[in-house]
């Protein structure tokens, strides 16, 4: 089976050493984890996993079932880069004179839909949202004039179709109401 | 006592609570979830809980093993065959990690457990104090859920969560750390059973469909074979798996841990699955039209290669673990639920029926493996003993109603493939994680859940020196198990590979062992040793009826192998008789 980018979204509660106990799930199976990144979601309360894996629909199902047996787990799910909208942020910290000798920066970041956030004598930040490659792109143009520091988050995603988490927490709250 | 009055919702409602300390909280929670035997060792960390024990001695009865993993295996024993949940207690950093094998075995083989653990101060956590461990962290992918509490108050509420959690659905262990200090803080005590946790679903919604579909499948079958597993006794379904075997006919076999959820006489038990399983469920599993799991996992002990398991049957799979489902053999059709709805259901659907041509296939591979392997197993005129003969003298004077403990490696094997079960819950042994050492302090935990009954636990003479110390234990708490070492002067299943694959290069597997009996002697346990055939059945006789602890020491055939065997890596099929 194809190996392919998954994108899992995981609904949980929000406690200390879930995290852990999430990544121990990848680890025991020796799945390396492309990023990752910890948010409320949606819902009250509800903390929000994204997670981005390159691994076979095989794995990834079973993934999934470990996750949800999770006792703080609420669901997990999984969609892959068609099923998503999804993006990245990236800082880019430059030279102040690099940047002002040269204009070609000013219209790469005109280009891209960068944003300058920071300007000072010393130094300019430039940050770029998009998908993965047009910041690889990014990072790769602004190489030449000395990049003093690059940082890259991970990927966050909304899917195309529904994640009824509301509807789950809802029901268990009318089922075991008294 | 005193009494708080709280508002809610404009009615007046009252709540008894008591002030309490931490540790008497832990206590008063143990008494609210029935617990009245906990296995432990105490420490500086958990002091205080200890402290609280001795008030509350003649309510918990805390039973003082000689090691925190003898703890752990007894809790297991006790869950095992009582179905409650086992408790261990420890103190933090050794005491705490003492206690990772224990859970790790608990974890693979489902048993419902909680585990205790003292933690250092929450102003010295992360300081690397006096045994400070990360527990919490070492625990977590071996337990089911595990929590530190750093706050008295959260005591009553988690330790509510941690039994319903570790007995709920699909079992396990679970550990809460609880801070020194919040061990001596005191609280509001007032104690709520969980019933429920939003993110957590112990058991699946019976589909009425699945069910439909599954006894279509098995009513059309022509050569259908059922797989149970411990799933039938944790969801305590044996009398409908036998009435949906007898109804429909069905062979059934057992996994290492199904074991004793079906007599084992019963006339449709065709025998164990698996690697040194019986000949005619392991080729059968190849021929079946439609194969019927039931509450088991698919374990790589149980299917060998998997590219060679049973792709010519349609494979139903009656599970409560959504996680278990198509994890290792694609299931055609799954029923997922709680396995005594399922079955239930499933019953009513099932038309009577009966196999008999099909039936009898097994009863000719039985013969064969009769010929090739069992008659020898038992034969009376080899000049040494062999395990087979020692379990089968137990089963004369048990009549299969004991409770038989095994430990890992060939005498375990030995103790499935021929003991006689009448009962469920008989059969105690480390399946999954296989763990040496688990017999001697499950046995222990094993008669204390069921004191009406004779345990017996079935150790070879490695196995026995890796929790021997607990020796210690039956002799103060004069509990009256009675052990049997298979003493073969190897680690005797190594030792068959190491002969049938590595050209008898015997590294480390013989055992330069001590004078059993005289340690025995040592705590004051009757003991007696057997090394000639015609002294075993007078012994095991005595052992079998005496009222007191009892060891019992058999010499065995140095070099003996099980068979059947299927090597690693080949098909069930591919199962050899020698």
């Amino acid at each position: 089976m194809e190996k392919k980018n998954y994108t899992v979204s995981i609904y949980t509660e929000n406690n200390l050493g879930l995290l852990s106990r999430i990544a121990a799930i990848f680890l025991k199976r020796h799945i390396n984890i492309e990023s990752i990144t910890a948010s409320p979601s949606e819902v009250t309360e509800v903390m929000r996993f994204t997670i981005i894996v390159e691994v076979t629909e095989d794995q990834i199902k079973k993934i999934i079932g470990q996750l949800e047996k999770q006792i703080e787990v609420i669901r997990a799910f999984y969609h892959t880069d068609e099923e998503t909208i999804y993006q990245e942020t990236a800082l880019y910290k430059i030279k102040s004179d690099e940047f002002l000798d040269d204009h070609n920066i000013q219209d790469f970041i005109k280009e891209t839909n960068a944003r300058i956030v920071t300007v000072t004598k010393s130094f300019f930040v430039i940050e770029k949202t998009g998908k993965r490659s047009e910041v690889d792109q990014l990072y790769e143009t602004l190489k030449p004039y000395g990049l003093m520091q690059f940082v890259r988050s991970g990927t966050i995603a909304v899917t195309k179709n529904e994640m009824p988490i509301s509807g789950i927490l809802e029901k268990f709250n009318t089922t075991n109401s008294i | 006592m005193e009494e708080v009055k709280t508002a809610s919702f404009g009615k007046v409602t009252t709540k008894e609570t008591t002030t309490v300390s931490g540790a008497e909280a832990v206590i008063k929670c143990l008494l609210e979830e029935g617990v009245d035997t906990i296995y432990g060792y105490p420490g500086g960390a958990i002091m205080p809980v200890y402290d609280e024990l001795f008030k509350y001695q003649d309510k918990v009865h805390h039973v003082l093993t000689r090691h925190e993993q003898g703890a752990t295996h007894a809790a297991q024993g006790y869950a095992r065959v009582s179905g409650k949940v086992g408790v261990a207690v420890a103190t933090s950093g050794p005491g705490a990690t003492n206690l990772v094998t224990g859970i790790a075995d608990a974890q693979i083989d489902s048993t419902p457990m909680v585990c205790i653990t003292g933690q250092v101060g929450s102003h010295l956590l992360g300081s690397d104090a006096f045994q400070e461990t990360d527990i919490v962290g070492i625990s977590t992918p071996i337990t089911k859920w595990n929590y530190q509490i750093t706050k008295a108050e959260e005591i009553p509420e988690v330790m509510a969560k941690a039994f319903y959690i570790a007995r709920s659905g699909r079992p396990g262990p679970v550990l809460i750390d609880i801070t020194k200090d919040a061990q001596f803080a005191s609280l509001e005590f007032s104690y709520k059973k969980c019933s429920g946790i939003r993110s957590y679903k112990p058991v699946p919604d019976l589909k009425m469909d699945e069910v439909e579909n599954a006894a279509e499948v098995i009513n059309n079958a022509k050569k259908p074979l059922i797989v149970f597993g411990q799933g039938v006794i944790l969801g305590g379904a044996e009398s409908l798996l036998k009435e949906v075997v007898e109804k429909a006919g069905i062979p059934a076999a057992w996994t290492i841990l199904g074991l004793s959820a079906l007599p084992t006489d019963h006339p449709l038990n065709v025998g164990m699955v698996g690697m040194h399983g019986n000949y005619a469920p392991n080729i059968l599993t190849n021929e079946c039209d439609v194969l019927i799991a039931i509450g088991m996992r698919f374990d790589d002990r149980v299917t060998g290669n998997l590219d060679h398991y049973a792709k010519q049957a349609k494979v139903i799979h009656f599970e409560i673990d959504p996680a278990e489902v198509n994890k290792n053999v694609k299931a055609d059709y799954p029923v997922l639920g709680d396995v005594k709805e399922t079955l239930q259901a499933l019953l009513n659907l099932l038309k009577p029926n009966n196999h008999t041509e099909w039936h009898n296939r097994f009863k000719e591979l039985y013969k064969k493996e009769y010929e090739k392997v069992i008659s020898h197993n038992l034969d009376l005129s080899a000049p040494e003993i062999h395990m087979a003969e020692v379990i089968k003298e137990i089963n004369n004077f048990s009549n299969g109603d004991a409770v038989i403990v095994s430990d890992v490696g060939q005498h375990q094997m030995k103790a499935c493939r021929y003991g006689k079960f009448n009962k469920t819950r008989s059969n105690v042994t480390s399946g999954g994680l296989g763990t040496m050492g688990f017999a001697l302090p499950a046995a222990i935990g094993a008669k204390m859940g069921a004191p009406e009954r004779d345990v017996v636990a079935v150790i070879g003479d490695g196995g026995y020196q890796m929790t021997i110390q607990e020796l210690g234990t039956i002799f103060q708490t004069k509990v009256p198990v009675k052990i049997v070492i298979l003493n073969n002067g190897f680690l005797g299943m190594v030792r068959q590979w190491q002969q049938l694959f590595f050209d008898k290069r015997y590294a480390s597997t013989e055992m330069v062992n001590p004078d059993f009996v005289t340690i025995a002697k040592g705590y004051h346990i009757k003991t007696n040793r057997v090394t000639e055939r015609s002294e075993l059945k007078d012994a095991v006789k005595e052992m079998m009826e005496s009222d007191e602890a009892y060891f019992l020491e058999v010499k065995v055939e140095q070099e003996e192998n099980v068979f059947p065997m299927i090597p690693t890596g080949a098909a069930v099929s591919d199962i050899l008789l020698e």
